[in-house]
């Protein structure tokens, strides 16, 4: 009796999975493009945004009749910001027959899914991956971003640093993955040009319990500021920890920390941080109508990169019509042969990949908010 | 010299933090002779609580900070205990004859279940934590050596270290307990009910992960469903280092690993903080299999 339960079970079990897969059947005629990034875990305040502005532009193209003529389907895939999920994501959303792939979010799972993008000849644009390599080496020809890469955002916050800081010792810390070490090590190089001292540079580990022993260090050497190349959960825990041992010295950092959850999580500690991030875009129309269009939507204000995402996805689908054809090759070529208007202002990506026209600036969280300086 | 103490301070926050969680794990440890990978979970499962409990009083009570955290303490040590219970009774019971292996694996798949859990039930994000704690107003002109928050966790440590230890050497239970540890069928055979003294056992120990997670959250300022891992894994090595199944030793070992860790930050590099405190862990494991304050344990043939 038991047994036949069992096989009953199983039977079922295999059914469902092959009505699972008959649901997936494929429509013809829709053109497939794929948003990649991390949608769960850690990180996915950094990915969700970027799926709810393909979203809301595509919403827009198929009202108004596609692209080439076809539909415009979302291929969405979680990659929890990891590179070995990545590359399988990767492999998932070209067996799915995406003609181009909005993503992925963080620069080392990026790196590790665009190998297998280049062997499909399949585009990609990053709204977020900012490590310099993924233009700059030559390795992913396919590969394009709509956010500035992480040395120009260095050389900004190390301008601030030196300029308007007037600063000449820093602490530089990393959490020892691709974008904060990446981020640390530009900054360095860059503040070495403007004659800022590092005095210390080191790795920290993401999600240790306490972090007393290094800012102690800090305390103990000369140091005026300290530089983060990392994301906000560290970097909460570090303001908070600061705050408690009485360190008051600026905060400076990235883009990973230029987000609201840092500010959420961190509370009063996150006062007076600096953290550089895209300009602000808040008064081109574009950007204000796709900020309203979220509103309208979700109820809620816009998350991370969203802006840089709703570009990334009106600059791919004008360069596909403009192309006049889903091959990837021509894609490409569109991509960096025209300006589009997209809410980041008029841009268009020069032949390493890189988006000309977009750049970093300054925050600084005052009242709880993140302000422009 | 100054900076030389700061790392101490430094390291005996560091090692109090893990000795805290290390606690519950080496005493389940000691009574049962099953890691309990799930302990981690345990601690995490505490600090939400404490989280929920703590801002729902928060926000429609005008109670004292001190009586919110009792309030929440006493909530975190009510479900977890209830939780470690549970999964005793799930996970590790119809396990108990089992060879260990299976239950280890038991133990693994329940840790992953909870955090999952917490997961779906909770959220993906990091959740702020606001202190409970009020700060101390002596402590104010000495805040770069030590705050409120690892002093309390100091002190709290050394508590529920006596505590277990009174507990385990000169109560009844505690006798019962160690009777269990050594033979199963003879305690049974003379009228121990190793059933209640199990429950007992996960019962306490989930209390110290809650206690742990109150605490601790109340350091780091923020939590999130994965918070346990990390954290499990330190002190588990840890309780392995100070010798698994002793007390003091859970204690021991996890001071020796945050003044590791600390000394190594301070003075050679804190990008390398873990390799030295597992370089520690491998020499000490070669000269003293059974940890620092570990009893060989002698096979009678």
């Amino acid at each position: 009796m038991k047994k036949i339960f069992t096989v009953l079970v199983l039977l079922l079990a295999v059914s469902t999975m092959f009505f699972v897969v008959g649901c997936k059947k494929e429509e013809k005629g829709t053109v497939k493009i794929a948003v990649v990034g991390p949608h769960t875990g850690d990180l996915a305040s950094y990915g969700i945004p970027t799926i709810k502005a393909a979203e809301l532009v595509v919403a827009d193209w198929n009202a108004n009749g596609g692209v080439l003529g076809r539909q415009i389907e979302l291929v969405i895939e979680d990659d929890v910001c990891k590179p070995e999920v990545a590359a399988n994501s990767a492999a998932k959303v070209v067996g799915e027959g995406v003609v181009a792939v909005i993503g992925h979010i963080c620069s080392g799972a990026t790196k590790s899914a665009m190998g297998i993008y280049n062997e499909a000849n399949i585009p990609a644009i990053s709204p977020s991956a900012t490590n310099p390599p993924l233009t700059q080496s030559g390795d992913y020809p396919n590969f394009f971003r709509t956010i500035a890469s992480d040395d120009a955002q260095a050389a900004t916050d190390a301008e601030f640093i030196a300029k308007t800081l007037g600063l000449k010792k820093v602490a530089v810390l990393h959490d020892k993955a691709d974008y904060g070490k990446g981020f640390a090590d530009f900054t360095v190089e860059a503040l070495k040009g403007l004659g800022v001292e590092t005095v210390l540079y080191e790795g920290i580990t993401a999600g240790a319990v306490d972090y007393s022993a290094i800012l102690t260090k800090i305390a103990n050497s000369d140091a005026e500021a300290i530089v983060f190349g990392g994301y906000h959960p560290e970097a909460s825990k570090l303001v908070q920890q600061m705050t408690q041992m009485g360190l008051d010295i600026p905060f400076v950092s990235d883009d990973g920390v230029k987000d609201d959850t840092f500010i959420k999580v961190a509370g009063e500690y996150a006062e007076g941080v600096y953290a550089s991030g895209p300009m602000d875009t808040s008064a081109n129309p574009m950007s204000q109508k796709a900020t309203a269009d979220h509103k309208a939507k979700y109820g809620e204000d816009p998350g991370a990169f969203f802006i840089n995402a709703y570009a990334a996805t009106i600059a791919l689908l004008n360069a596909i019509e403009k192309a006049d054809s889903t091959d990837g090759l021509e894609i490409m070529k569109a991509l960096r042969s025209n300006y589009v208007d997209t809410p980041l202002g008029s841009i268009s990506f020069d032949d390493k990949g890189d988006a000309i026209g977009v750049g970093f600036a300054v925050y600084q969280v005052q009242n709880g908010a993140y302000v422009e300086l | 010299m100054k900076y030389f103490l700061q790392l101490v301070l430094a390291g005996l926050t560091k090692g109090s933090i893990y000795a805290l969680i290390a606690l519950g794990y080496t005493m389940v440890y000691g009574i049962i002779k099953l890691i309990n990978f799930a302990h981690g979970e345990i601690y995490m499962i505490g600090a939400f609580t404490a989280l929920i409990v703590g801002g729902a009083l928060q926000i429609t009570t005008g109670l004292s900070p001190l009586t919110i955290l009792a309030i929440s303490l006493a909530a975190a040590i009510f479900f977890s205990s209830g939780y470690g219970v549970t999964m005793e009774k799930i996970a590790y019971k119809p396990l108990r004859n089992a060879p260990r292996l299976t239950a280890l694996i038991s133990a693994i798949g329940m840790s992953l279940i909870l955090q999952n859990y917490v997961l779906l039930a909770q959220t993906s994000d990091f959740l702020p934590f606001r202190s409970m704690i009020p700060n101390f107003p002596f402590l104010t002109p000495g805040k770069s050596l030590v705050t409120t928050t690892q002093l309390v966790i100091l002190i709290t440590t050394v508590v529920v270290m006596v505590i277990l230890t009174l507990l385990i050497k000169f109560t009844r239970t505690g006798k019962a307990m160690r009777a269990t540890s050594q033979d199963k069928v003879m305690a049974q055979l003379v009228g121990i009910d190793i059933n209640k003294v199990i429950t007992f056992t996960f019962a306490v120990g989930s209390a110290t992960a809650a206690i742990g997670g109150v605490l601790i959250a109340n350091h780091t300022g923020q939590i999130n469903f994965y918070i346990g891992f990390l954290a499990g894994i330190k002190a588990f090595v840890a309780a392995v280092l100070g010798g698994i199944g002793s007390i003091p030793g859970a204690v021991l070992g996890s001071l020796v690993l945050g003044m590791t860790e600390s000394f190594g930050a301070g003075y050679i590099s804190s990008a390398y903080e873990d390799v030295f405190a597992f370089i520690i862990l491998i020499l000490i494991l070669i000269f003293k299999p059974s940890g620092l304050l570990g009893r060989n344990e002698i096979e009678k043939v």
